[in-house]
């Protein structure tokens, strides 16, 4: 694929990719730790929306403020911050999400100096009106706040045109995942997951454009491939192990779905671009796919995953998750079981660190891919 | 046994604390309740997270039951190992808290002491503690097929502000309206404010008692506290616990009066941060004891009379969202930290003691912050105690032992 090498290169060195862009721009880079936030006030206030998933990097800085028990994004993130790798970003939002993130933001706050800092407080619970009256408070909230500390005014129409370009992003990244459920062999699962990441930190616009080539590109391609891989669906959280996706395709495998925060979850559902756009904002984060940090029911995310295994006729589940995750942890068993009474196979790959041992993935995988 | 074991020490029956036997009668006779047939009853129960609004439910004669108080028994009966084995084998990772692994794995096993809980008829979560709550009142209620009531409490990371106080104070309308439902009758605002009115004397007298440790030699120890805090958790808002911290605050007294402290010797005074090591409560404090340290006071019993100050005794269900929205565990690591060192002073410490728990992050994760904030600002010395709860195979007493002593030198 022509494009592929442009996401590559954002993908190889994000933060390079920042600092370009702000030189470029004069633009302001915001970075944020969770696909609940609304990027598109991040984008109306002409900043540059920089989901922060930590570089892999060795710990040595960030292990004098946070236990060794915390998971490798929280700790990775901190060791970047500190080591001055994201010095490029002119202030960090945390939305809600988990204990550790929670506490995170504390951390940042206390020990990093990026000028902006703001809490999204979002509700837990996403599933009654009250909740749902106060993700709108929560919205508007950042707005101003988003305003006050930019020192910018983000109008109507602003956030109307960032609504549009993010629902445009989202249309694109869709489409994509369409074509791979289609016809696995037309794009390989390493290179939608690159998009994705890189879909993440880049120009929003430039991206709605670049995607949309990439989309008529993809449609307008043969799928030459003849070989049937096992069809599969990853569910967890940030694939911070970019190898799976090759080690799955050369075990005999190909994803065809995922509910994955670096994933589906980030374009599941659209933004109603007519009328109070905060509310509309809000609407979507209270009815998109729910992470498992989050409410929405007590079978919500396992019905959620049997649905889509058999939506794409998937032949089983790879559970995908960092070591240390407790919202992840909590509901594997459950979905476990609900798969195994529609007898869908699944297996559990828990990640240590970045630098995670790839043997025993591929050895577990391929083991995996005879059973199916 | 010889005849020497058997003979007691009168320096150390002295020093006991005699209420012991009275709270343990009036535990007992409340799990006996609990675990009576409920046709016999006649109450409904509902199991609720240890920092939820209690008092509702005493209003409506629903038995409150406390897993997390039950994981606390389980580790002092140092059942822990084994129900978090079994929970393991269900498929929960060992990372997870304690509390909840052993209660997953005990309402399947029916096991633990007093043979397991009784079965909800619903369950109520307030986040205000940690968010693993939530995941485990989940996994709950898809196993007792019950009611889930969450009460969420946004974190007041920096600030309580209004928004959060409607979302809250919204939620509190829907939570007797559930119970209403449940419970198959109106909600009487009347016996509300009966109840309102014994929880605030309840946490009144708590605070009181915790506070005599302010007397040198403190007559009690947070070893003490983690004990007799049962009911402030479980019978917050009736007569029982008020009756019950009236006669224990007699006793301080009167120990004041006579001059006994709980340690034969009281060389330092300390603050202790976190959930007890429940399986080591014995062998830590005769550690500390050893060493002539007291520990004076802690973060967590305090925890269930720190919001006082933001209740209305006239309009307590009006004030009940920002009480328990603004629990110390429920704010930022730097409110954390100034409640510590405040701690620090009032009780003239001379060092603090971190429990590193390995199953709590949102009490964990930032203690190394108020560790440099306790140098910085008040200069004292400072322990990090690596362990668990509930979980014994997350503690090393070598390593334990040898830190407690070159802390102890430190403070010499």
């Amino acid at each position: 694929m022509k494009h592929i090498d442009i996401f590559k290169k954002i993908v190889s060195n994000p933060a390079e990719y920042a600092q370009n862009w702000k030189q470029e721009t004069h633009g302001r880079v915001i970075g944020h730790f969770c696909s609940y936030t609304p990027e598109e006030l991040i984008t109306a206030a002409d900043a540059l929306p920089f989901r922060i998933l930590g570089s892999g990097a060795t710990i040595s800085k960030a292990g004098a403020f946070l236990q060794a028990y915390s998971c490798s994004l929280v700790r990775g993130a901190l060791e970047d911050a500190l080591a001055g790798r994201l010095d490029f970003l002119d202030g960090t939002v945390f939305p809600h999400t988990c204990d550790s993130i929670q506490r995170l933001s504390d951390i940042w706050r206390m020990n990093t100096n990026y000028g902006f800092h703001a809490d999204l407080i979002m509700p837990v619970k996403l599933d009654t009106e009250s909740a749902e009256q106060y993700m709108l408070t929560v919205i508007h909230k950042f707005r101003t706040d988003l305003e006050a500390g930019l020192g910018i005014r983000i109008s109507d129409a602003m956030l109307e045109k960032a609504v549009r370009t993010s629902n445009q992003v989202r249309n694109h990244l869709a489409a994509l995942y369409a074509i791979r459920t289609a016809r696995p062999g037309k794009i390989k699962s390493s290179d939608l997951h690159t998009i994705i990441k890189a879909s993440m930190v880049m120009d929003r616009g430039r991206l709605a454009d670049l995607l949309a080539e990439v989309v008529t590109t993809l449609e307008e391609q043969k799928d030459e491939t003849a070989s049937k891989p096992k069809r599969l669906v990853l569910s967890g959280g940030l694939c911070s192990m970019p190898d799976i996706y090759d080690i799955i395709e050369s075990s005999g495998g190909a994803v065809v779905w995922d509910d994955l925060c670096t994933g589906a979850r980030y374009f599941e559902g659209r933004i109603d671009e007519t009328g109070d756009l905060e509310k509309n904002i809000a609407r979507r984060l209270m009815s998109r796919t729910v992470c498992p940090a989050k409410h929405s029911g007590i079978f919500s995310r396992g019905s959620h995953l049997v649905e889509k295994v058999k939506e794409n006729k998937a032949d089983g589940v790879i559970f995908i998750f960092l070591k240390f995750c407790d919202p992840h942890s909590f509901d594997y068993p459950y979905m476990k079981e609900m798969l195994e009474k529609e007898g869908v196979p699944s297996m559990l790959f828990e990640i240590e660190e970045q630098t995670s041992s790839g043997g025993q993935l591929r050895t577990r995988c391929e083991a995996f891919m005879e059973m199916l | 046994m010889t005849t020497m074991e058997k003979i007691k020490d009168p320096e150390k029956e002295k020093r006991k604390i005699k209420s012991d036997k009275k709270i343990r009668a009036i535990m007992t006779a409340y799990y006996m309740e609990a675990k009576t047939p409920k046709e016999i009853t006649g109450k409904k129960i509902a199991w609720i997270t240890s920092g939820g609004p209690v008092e509702p439910l005493h209003v409506m004669d629903v038995i409150p039951i406390y897993p997390e108080n039950y994981g606390a028994m389980i580790g002092a009966s140092k059942m822990g190992v084994g129900l978090c084995e079994k929970s393991e084998q269900m498929g929960y990772s060992s990372d997870l808290c304690s509390y909840a692994r052993a209660d997953i794995a005990s309402a399947i096993v029916n096991g633990g002491p007093i043979g397991g809980l009784p079965a909800p008829d619903m369950l109520i979560c307030c986040n205000n503690i940690c968010g693993t709550v939530l995941k485990w009142y989940e996994v709950q209620a898809r196993y007792f097929n019950v009611p889930l009531f969450i009460l969420d409490t946004p974190i007041c990371h920096t600030e309580f502000n209004p928004d959060m106080k409607r979302y809250v104070t919204a939620q509190i309308k829907e939570y007797i309206a559930l119970l209403e439902k449940i419970c198959g009758k109106p909600f009487d605002y009347d016996r509300m404010k009966e109840v309102g009115r014994l929880s605030v004397q309840g946490q009144r007298l708590w605070q009181e008692i915790l506070d005599t440790t302010m007397n040198r030699p403190a007559p009690m120890t947070c070893f003490d506290a983690f004990f007799h805090l049962a009911m402030i958790v479980t019978l917050r808002g009736t007569q029982i616990a008020v009756d019950y911290y009236e006669s224990l605050l007699q006793e301080m007294k009167e120990r004041i009066a006579q001059g006994i402290g709980m340690i034969a010797e009281e060389k330092y005074r300390l603050v202790w941060d976190n959930i007890p090591v429940w399986y080591r409560l014995r062998w830590l404090s005769d550690k500390f004891a050893a060493h002539s340290a007291c520990l004076v006071a802690d973060t967590y019993t305090s925890g269930w009379c720190g919001t006082m100050k933001y209740l209305d005794e006239n309009d307590f269900l009006g004030s009940l969202a920002e009480m328990y929205t603004r629990i110390f565990l429920n704010t930022g690591t730097d409110i954390m930290a100034d409640n510590i060192i405040e701690m620090v002073e009032k009780y003239e410490a001379d060092g603090v003691v971190f429990h590193s728990n390995r199953s709590c992050k949102p009490y964990s994760l930032g203690q190394y912050d108020i560790q440099r904030l306790i140098k910085e600002k008040v200069g004292i010395p400072t322990l990090m105690i690596e362990a668990d709860m509930t979980d014994e195979r997350s503690f090393s007493e070598s390593q334990v032992e040898t830190r407690i002593d070159a802390f102890i030198e430190m403070l010499q």
